[in-house]
């Protein structure tokens, strides 16, 4: 019933059911299943989310079922998926004395309170995709290491924030600075574990895109999300897109830490993708999405009628070039017919494609694919790489024709 | 399925509230306890591993991927992220885990 994921509904509504009641031996018994081996999964409630894919507790790793992409192209806050790294989150936040610095190789370094930022400093909106690196991870084959997710770690939202070239502008970026590093509260359990901090280029962080967010959707990020500020790095994945902000510094060198220099990396190639089971020679940082389609509307086993229009509905996206074209084929990829696109929020969001297509009897599988803007195709053999980011193979449904 | 090692670790949002009294903490639910199969080595693998993250980080891996997959997780988990875990105890839950994980899902573990 959910895209390439499949849940067994009566569990599904069970838990609904259970927790609008508060019954916590109904919800107990929610669960999903992933379309991958050892892919059951429990149906979690977190306050300000709806019941979730969890996929793990300490640090919370929650995913979006599938489902909720047919609602429409913007998720709901209260659906989008969550990933942690570090297990101490800052729970006891206070948006009254939150502050944000702004600092290093600057010429005046800035603190900022939250009433501050919103006062002092023009905002922005932007619709942009936040996907994990990871998404669909346990779709790999052979399977990797790793958190084992299907296509729900992906989420696509309004944002609204100051830009943070702004802020940058404000405290005065100093002669021979090179990058940007970004930390936010949350913090290991041991200090022994790197703290999550990223760094993005110096020129990227001052593109007038990048944004210190406070809102989403318009209402204040869930604290799931990153409350009260988060990093808003549209077209890159999740892992740039740094929760509860507190710390901006400039760096006059390159960036060390082990979450940019060991962590998040792929392989150093065209296709960021090595022979399945091999390792890349040289690696890069992880950066821009790349294009991806799925059809939201039926999912895999979903009954229609022969002869009659299915009307075929679903999402595109690309790490900003913006969407050109989607192809449906429901030959096994002999003939591809060009959907309609929906309308146009931005060339880093969904972007709602449709097609009435007439099916004749039979098990039928339905493929879509995506052309981004800058001539990227999806492929339609998935490519491999260890550490099992950025899949974007055509995605398969299949439905039984009556 | 016979006996489990049950642990039950200690509620991160509970403790936030009680030593903080600021306005609207957010309040993480329960964490569910997770059964680790009882064989030998259980007990310290769920105790070690539970330190720094709850016990899904190990039950969602994929299945089969054998002793080396096992041995090689422990050893990131130790010199990447500081773990303090001896030689011995890192060997027996290596063990431990491949035994109960390495296999296929058939095993119903």
């Amino acid at each position: 019933m959910s895209g390439p994921m499949h849940f067994d509904r009566r569990h599904f509504l069970a838990g609904a059911g259970g927790a609008l009641l508060a019954v916590p031996a109904l919800a107990r018994a929610a669960t999903a299943q992933l379309p991958f081996d050892n892919g059951v999964r429990p149906l979690v409630r977190y306050p300000q989310k709806r019941a979730l894919i969890g996929l793990t507790a300490r640090p919370p790793q929650l995913e979006t079922p599938f489902s909720v992409f047919r609602e429409g192209v913007i998720t709901p806050n209260d659906a989008f998926f969550v990933r942690y790294h570090l297990a101490s989150l800052p729970l006891d936040v206070d948006p009254a004395t939150y502050r944000l610095a702004i600092g290093g190789h600057v010429e005046g370094p800035l603190s900022l309170s939250l009433a501050e930022l919103k006062r002092d400093f023009p905002s922005q909106e932007i619709v942009a995709v936040n996907q994990c690196s990871g998404n669909s991870r346990g779709l790999f084959e052979p399977r990797v290491g790793g958190g084992q997710l299907g296509n729900g770690a992906m989420g696509n939202a309004r944002w609204r924030g100051v830009p943070l070239k702004a802020l940058l502008d404000k405290a005065g970026v100093r002669g021979g600075a090179l990058q940007v590093s970004f930390d936010g509260l949350d913090i290991a359990p041991s200090d022994s574990i790197p703290d999550f901090v990223k760094s993005l280029d110096i020129d990227h962080a001052r593109d007038g895109e990048v944004l210190v967010a406070w809102s989403m959707n318009g209402e204040d990020l869930p604290f799931l999300n990153g409350f009260p500020l988060r990093l808003v790095v549209p077209g890159y994945y999740g892992t740039y897109w740094i929760k509860h902000l507190s710390e901006i510094k400039v760096l006059d060198k390159p960036f060390e830490g082990y979450w940019v220099k060991t962590a998040y990396r792929i392989p150093d190639n065209d296709c960021a993708c090595v022979e399945p089971g091999g390792k890349p020679d040289k690696t890069r940082p992880i950066a821009r999405l790349n294009v991806r389609s799925f059809v939201t509307s039926h999912a895999n086993g979903d009954k229609v009628r022969a002869g009659a229009a299915v009307p075929l509905r679903g999402i595109a996206f690309d790490g900003g070039s913006g969407i050109a074209s989607v192809g449906v084929s429901t030959d096994d990829g002999q003939n591809w017919q060009e959907a309609r696109l929906g309308a146009d929020l931005g060339r880093y969001s969904f972007r709602e494609w449709q097609l009435p297509v007439s099916l004749p009897k039979g098990e039928r599988r339905v493929k879509v694919r995506a052309t981004s803007r800058s001539g990227e195709v999806q492929p339609l053999e998935p490519r491999w790489q260890p550490a099992g980011y950025m899949r974007n193979v055509v995605e398969t449904v299949t439905l039984k024709v009556l | 399925m016979g006996r489990y090692f049950m642990i039950l670790p200690l509620a991160a949002g509970a403790l936030l509230m009680a030593s903080n009294i600021q306005s609207k903490p957010y309040v993480l639910p329960e964490e569910k306890p997770v059964t680790l199969p009882a064989e030998p080595g259980a007990e310290l693998t769920a105790a070690t591993c539970a330190a720094c993250h709850s016990l899904d980080y190990l039950t969602t891996q994929p299945r089969g991927k054998g002793a080396q997959f096992w041995k090689d997780s422990v050893a990131k988990m130790i010199n990447v992220y500081g773990a303090p875990i001896e030689k011995t105890d890192a060997d027996t839950i290596a063990a431990y885990l491949a035994s109960t994980y390495g296999g296929p899902t058939q095993a119903k573990k």
